[in-house]
């Protein structure tokens, strides 16, 4: 049995996405799609702690053997993915339903095809961590992207559908730039497995053909991950789609492709050719730090806070891509760790935005006022996701930024360790923004509001807490990121 | 003659680049989306064109032949061209709730719209 969880992380919410959608009502659909994501995440679990102890983990989907079959390949750094977006997938799909349910969001006869797709985009974020084949990337990065669309358009405001739109064509875009790029790499090489890939490619790496794969690839993952300036998707997607939906995205969607241009920069292409011969970190850096200055002035600049924390997602991805520029073991620590401790923090802070909207119907800046203590409990997390956000000490936010800060020294770049401390005092402008209002600024008087309901605080408290737990003990997002960094890398330690 | 050799190539760089500037250009959605059809199709070609080996029969075992073309690339866009069908249906499917939310499919008028709502 044990030996088949690499097959069944992918196959129980595929399996269990079509059965919600025969479920009524759904309540019990919902209950058959929370099992599979805790099932999901125990399984995420248990691979993690295999390969720590034994090593990579190589699965023959089908038994068909690699390089002719499917291989799922398993090691530190998609052991380590795997954990986080069950995490994230668990965690949300609990805070989820009763935000559907109230005020007749979706009519109960929608709700179960809610928790199909949302099934089905997990199905397809697991399926590109977990495989060990270029082509299947592609698939599974298809089935996600397409519930995503799904999901986004379901957003109660009519500018959901537009946004959803307009993700839906840049997305394509992106995926078939990726496909391009693949079919240039088996031209050349003749095969699609990842390791095969790698181990083929050098000897035919000065040819244009791979070049313009190289290229193709670059493009393609960069719009899938929302890299400046290729964003202009994001912000609407994040702010018109539904709460959950948002705080499932922000926190998984982007860290999957990044995870994806990990996989191709360093472990297909290899470090040496996707930086010393095609010098992809000179294009990087100065996009990296561009759309963090960017990204973090217009979101100062923001009335409707989930537009702002969407913003906030491409400066921090920003700071991820820095991590990837920078291309030492400690940048990759500082981007993989961030890839972890982004998701907590973006998982709590558009929760905590989720509850509010909750109960007020609205997460304009203006309608916020004085809900620091009609609401201490969400705005509670919502400081706590803040202060992981701008990077305070004793938070998992710290945790990346000071990684990320030692790698920009390591290289002597201490002009970019000055602007990554300066745009985390952008940072504090924009949380401060939200705090100031919620506290500061007494309640309308005729507003009676309370705090949102326990079903809603239990979630957003949990990921809250996470926050500040990998902030203490940082052995998976600063140790497992390490020994990551270091596979990518191909150190020895 | 190698430019001619590889006309199929050249068809796939022709439509790919004629997709995407229809992609770019229109402000009609449903025109966006012929565009991005277009787009995807060439990839299409692309693949086909790389399985084919010439004199290659189908892949099949007999006796007599000895060259095969490959049948991988056109297995993976199999793939492929279902994921352009869900795509081109669920761009559609879009377009019409814009149509009855909006009561356009004109890029620039939705634009005004939700100009005004913002506002």
């Amino acid at each position: 049995m044990t030996e088949h969880l690499p097959a069944l992380q992918v196959v129980i919410p595929l399996m269990a996405a079509p059965l919600c959608a025969l479920l009524r009502p759904g309540r019990i659909a919902w209950m058959l799609a929370m099992t599979a994501c805790t099932l999901c995440l125990l399984i995420a679990a248990l691979l993690l702690e295999r390969v720590l102890a034994e090593g990579v983990i190589s699965y023959a989907m089908g038994n068909w053997p690699a390089p002719w079959g499917i291989e799922y390949r398993i090691d530190t750094v998609n052991a380590y993915m795997l954990l986080l977006v069950t995490m994230i997938g668990a965690v949300v799909m609990a805070f989820a339903r009763p935000t559907l349910e109230q005020r007749a969001h979706l009519s109960k006869r929608k709700q179960p095809w809610f928790y199909t797709t949302y099934l089905l985009c997990l199905t397809g974020l697991l399926g590109m961590i977990i495989t060990g084949d270029a082509f299947n990337v592609f698939v599974f990065l298809e089935i996600s992207s397409l519930s995503s669309y799904v999901l986004i358009s379901i957003g109660r405001d009519r500018r959901a559908l537009t946004a959803a739109y307009q993700y839906l064509i840049m997305g394509t875009i992106g995926a078939t730039f990726i496909l391009i790029g693949i079919g240039f790499l088996y031209v050349m090489t003749g095969t699609l497995n990842m390791l095969d890939l790698a181990a083929r490619l050098p000897a035919v790496a000065d040819t244009r053909t791979v070049r313009a794969a190289f290229a193709f690839l670059t493009i393609g993952i960069s719009l899938k991950l929302a890299l400046f300036p290729l964003h202009l998707w994001l912000p609407n997607a994040y702010a018109y789609a539904p709460s959950a939906v948002t705080a499932f995205l922000a926190a998984t969607a982007t860290k999957v492709a990044i995870y994806v241009m990990l996989r191709f920069f360093f472990t297909i292409f290899g470090a040496q050719f996707s930086f010393e011969t095609m010098g992809l970190d000179a294009i990087l850096l100065p996009l990296a730090l561009a759309g963090i200055f960017s990204a973090s002035v217009v979101a100062i600049f923001q009335t409707n806070v989930k537009r702002m924390l969407a913003y906030s997602s491409v400066a921090q991805i920003g700071y991820m891509i820095l991590g990837i520029s920078l291309v030492s073991v400690t940048g990759l620590t500082a981007t993989i760790s961030h890839l972890f401790n982004h998701a907590l923090m973006k998982g709590t802070l558009f929760m905590a935005l989720g509850c509010v909207s909750y109960q007020i119907g609205a997460v304009r800046l203006d309608r916020l006022a004085g809900i620091g203590r009609t609401m201490p409990w969400t705005m509670g997390a919502f400081v706590i996701g803040g202060l992981s956000l701008i990077g305070v000490p004793l938070t998992a936010g710290f945790v990346s930024k000071w990684l990320l800060i030692l790698g920009a020294l390591e290289r002597g770049w201490w002009p970019v360790a000055l602007l990554v401390l300066l745009t985390s005092l952008l940072a504090v402008i924009y949380i401060w923004r939200v705090v100031e209002v919620a506290y500061f600024r007494p309640a309308p008087e005729d507003r009676k509001i309370g705090e949102a309901p326990l079903v809603l605080l239990i979630p957003t408290w949990t990921l809250a807490l996470a926050n500040l737990y990998f902030g203490l003990d940082t052995s998976l997002n600063a140790g497992v990121a390490r020994l990551a960094a270091q596979s990518l890398l191909g150190v020895t330690q | 003659m190698q430019i001619l050799g590889l006309y199929n190539y050249w068809i796939f760089i022709v439509l790919m680049m004629c997709g995407f500037y229809v992609v770019i250009s229109r402000g009609n959605l449903v025109k966006k989306l012929v565009g991005l059809n277009i787009f995807q199709t060439s990839v299409f070609i692309l693949y086909i064109s790389m399985g084919k080996i010439i004199g290659g029969t189908a892949p099949i075992l007999t006796e007599t032949a000895t060259v095969y073309s490959n049948p991988v690339p056109h297995v993976l866009i199999l793939t492929a061209i279902v994921v352009g069908i869900a795509t081109t249906a669920l761009g559609l499917a879009l377009v019409v709730r814009i149509n009855e939310a909006y009561g356009t499919i004109e890029e620039d008028e939705i634009h005004a719209q939700s100009e005004d709502e913002a506002l």
